[in-house]
């Protein structure tokens, strides 16, 4: 069993991990087009006044690409399209999804709302609402091209809700015998709690744009005061998703950080069952805490400070998240391997972004912060960078059973920490003069010309971010044609991905299904 | 005390409480990854399984913890909210209209400005505003205070125009194009220099005849919903 060999194998692959890896490289060649857009906006805020492009919507169309191609291009595809698709079936022992045809199909809707997101680069009327798209403004003719925005966001949510549905079944009903509920890794359950949060809320956001099209196209006036509607309708339809959305994304990626921790510590997950119900609060909680980013759009004052205390509540299974992260380590046996320095990374990114949104959560502190810079520069911190870093240390810790080879640690080690001291050279100061006063989506600053020196330093981090990466694509190259050989359980996991597969699994995964011993959990390291 | 003082004493108050939070969290992991490195190449983790008491209350605790510090800070801004949005009873009201790319001031009298907010000194001022086209957002860095800009509503901001001087507003929305160009100046004079500034202002609109304002209608009927 190996590899398939010719182009139509690969391309015509129903094989979950075929899928998987497809899904990889779509997600980091949207992350190569969105993170050279944030290169080409910080160099043009590096100093005052028009640098890279005099027309202000040509930086509006890199913003808008930016945020869109991060999120719904790289982040969520990557999350839940590769470790999803690539790791849980191996995980809980299934030979392939539950719908592996369904599966495919999942992708190449991905693929193609790619594909149509790149298409604003060369149609005339390139969509710059923002990836938010609020009306009125989405409804103008200003904005450009509305109806391809509203397409690309309906694709990729077909893509994801195909996708939750088949992981779901696949999680609930393909599990190896002898694996109950508690006995799955914590990637599993955080990813399976991800597919019901998108199954639940992903509908919503496909509503909000549609009507947002038939609004713009067809004059039917949902969002449009002057016809009876309400501009706020869509703010809230649309964060009623698109704020879980942030969970989608924190689950796995904390998910991914379970696994390397446990494995680089070879140690128990400390408090495994609350840390599950914990992962399931999500739902109800993250559900509920939209209204926060209505905050200032003329809510009325007790549901705001309402919201505000929902908001904060997340705190509460955040928090116990974080605990047994950091608990694992207890007693643990660490190796300090690329993966953990990754995820060491993230547990320093996601300390000062949790911390930093309490703040926001507060309807009367965001009276000063909404839309500024300290907002910008929190969910970096929270949701970009350390979802991004959690990304890149779980590429690098299946690296060997995806190539077969090792990876150079010091290659490994130097990109993890030339991203890291990039972004926050980059994001911290822009914090800063957040606090101070400086606004989110500025093409230009003249009105606050005493932030162009912190501005200037921004934009050299950016550079050390991007050597980083560059050094990180170099060593998956270098790991795929000329690493050294590696085992089949290269970390001594205890995770079936690693005990029961060959060096690269091949098609079905397990020669025989795994049958699991009583008490066996993917953690059980002090038994031989 | 003026809702942007509050706003900053309550704010240091919350970086204080977190920058606590996080610094023991910081001590806790460093700790936690010197004291566990791997010392031999066999060794594995000897995390003890915990008792169901055990679990329980390292459930309970740490929510109850994580609780208190949350109804704590909610206590604070709670306070700080009802500062921002009770309006006080002698506020001189101004009529805020946004649009693409610039702000239209309309005081009681019917004197209008565009991107400029002059107010005098020590008045609690309250502004009653609304859009003509997109969602923008009425920012004041020195009073630090937004409130979005709605067509077909009314909504409202005050502040408390404490000090002398000129500070920024702009717009915090994203409203297309021009939208990082959409800023003014806010400033506060003496109530003499308020004075004779405005009576400038009205003889000089005053043989200009009755023009419809900036601040037209909204298609709409508009809606107080907030106040």
């Amino acid at each position: 069993m190996a590899q398939p060999k010719t182009v139509k194998e690969w391309v015509f692959s129903c094989d979950h991990k075929i899928l998987g890896i497809w899904y990889l490289i779509g997600s980091i060649a949207a992350f190569a087009v969105a993170g050279l857009m944030a290169m080409l906006i910080r160099i043009e805020l590096g100093s005052l006044g028009p640098t890279l492009t005099e027309d202000p919507n040509v930086y509006n169309l890199w913003l808008t690409m930016h945020g869109a191609v991060m999120i719904l291009g790289f982040q969520i595809p990557a999350l839940l399209g590769f470790f999803a698709n690539w790791a849980v079936p191996i995980m809980i022992g299934a030979k392939d999804m539950a719908f592996p045809r369904v599966n495919a199909l999942s992708v190449w809707l991905f693929w193609s709302g790619v594909l149509l997101a790149l298409s604003n680069y060369v149609i005339p009327d390139s969509f710059n609402g923002m990836w938010t798209g609020y009306p009125p403004y989405s409804e103008s003719e200003m904005a450009g091209n509305t109806a391809l925005y509203t397409m690309i966001v309906v694709v990729l949510g077909m893509s994801s809700v195909f996708g939750a549905v088949n992981l779901a079944c696949t999680v609930a009903f393909m599990r190896a015998k002898g694996m109950g509920w508690f006995q799955m890794n914590v990637l599993t359950w955080a990813v399976f709690t991800s597919n019901i949060i998108q199954l639940i809320f992903i509908p919503v956001l496909a509503a909000s744009v549609l009507l947002l099209t038939l609004d713009k196209y067809l004059g039917f006036g949902f969002y449009d005061p002057t016809k009876g509607g309400d501009v706020l309708l869509y703010q809230n339809l649309f964060w009623f998703y698109s704020h879980p959305a942030v969970y989608v994304i924190l689950l796995p990626f904390l998910g991914v950080c379970f696994e390397i921790v446990a494995t680089f510590s070879r140690n128990q997950i400390f408090n495994y069952k609350v840390l599950i119900w914990a992962i399931i609060a999500f739902i109800p909680v993250g559900g509920d805490v939209w209204i926060h980013h209505v905050f200032v759009a003329g809510m009325p004052n007790w549901l705001r400070q309402l919201q505000s205390f929902t908001t904060l509540l997340i705190s509460i299974p955040f928090g116990l998240m974080i605990m047994s992260l950091v608990g694992t380590f207890y007693k643990g046996s660490i190796e300090f391997r690329t993966p953990l320095h990754w995820v060491i990374g993230v547990l320093f990114m996601i300390l000062i972004g949790g911390l930093t949104g309490i703040p926001n959560a507060l309807a009367s502190i965001d009276y000063g912060l909404s839309d500024s810079y300290a907002i910008m520069s929190h969910f970096h911190y929270v949701m970009a960078m350390s979802g991004t870093m959690a990304i890149f240390g779980g590429v690098y810790y299946y690296l060997p059973k995806l190539t077969g080879r090792y990876y150079n640690e010091v290659m490994g080690k130097i990109s993890c920490w030339l991203f890291f001291i990039g972004m926050n050279v980059t994001m911290a100061p822009l914090y800063l003069i957040g606090l101070d006063g400086m606004s989110r989506r500025y093409y230009d600053y003249q009105q606050f010309p005493q932030f162009e020196a912190t501005q200037h330093l921004a934009t050299y981090g950016v550079y050390i971010a991007a050597a980083g990466i560059l050094i990180m694509l170099v060593s998956w190259i270098h790991c795929a044609v000329a690493g050294a050989k590696a085992p089949a359980n290269p970390w001594g996991s205890k995770s079936l991905e690693f005990t029961h597969t060959e060096v690269i699994p091949g098609p079905g995964n397990f020669l025989e299904p795994p049958v699991l011993p009583a008490g066996w959990t993917p953690y059980n390291y002090d038994k031989a | 005390m003026a809702p942007h003082e509050h706003y900053d004493h309550v704010l240091h108050e919350i970086f204080v409480d977190l920058t606590i939070i996080g610094v023991i969290f910081l001590i806790l992991t460093v700790y936690l990854l010197f004291a566990y490195k791997r010392k031999n190449a066999g060794d594995v983790g000897k995390q003890p399984k915990l008792s169901t008491q055990a679990m329980l209350g390292w459930l309970i605790i740490p929510s109850a913890l994580f609780l208190a510090d949350d109804l704590f800070l909610f206590a604070k801004a709670w306070d700080l909210h009802d500062n921002y949005r009770k309006v006080p009873k002698d506020a001189y009201e101004i009529k805020v209209t946004g649009q693409t790319w610039s702000w239209s001031y309309e005081y009681p009298n019917g004197v209008t400005t565009t991107n400029e907010l002059v107010v005098p000194q020590g008045q609690p001022v309250l502004l009653r505003m609304t859009s003509n086209d997109v969602i923008h957002s009425h920012y004041m860095n020195k009073f630090r205070v937004t409130e979005d800009v709605v067509p077909g509503r009314v909504t409202y901001e005050w502040f408390m125009p404490n000090e002398l001087g000129e500070s920024v507003v702009t717009c915090r929305e994203y409203c297309g194009m021009l939208h990082s160009g959409m800023y003014g100046t806010v400033k506060v004079v003496s109530p003499a220099d308020f004075e004779s500034w405005m009576a400038a202002q009205a003889s000089a609109a005053a043989p200009a005849a009755e023009q419809p304002t900036a601040a037209a209608q909204p298609a709409a009927p508009a809606t107080a919903t907030t106040l």
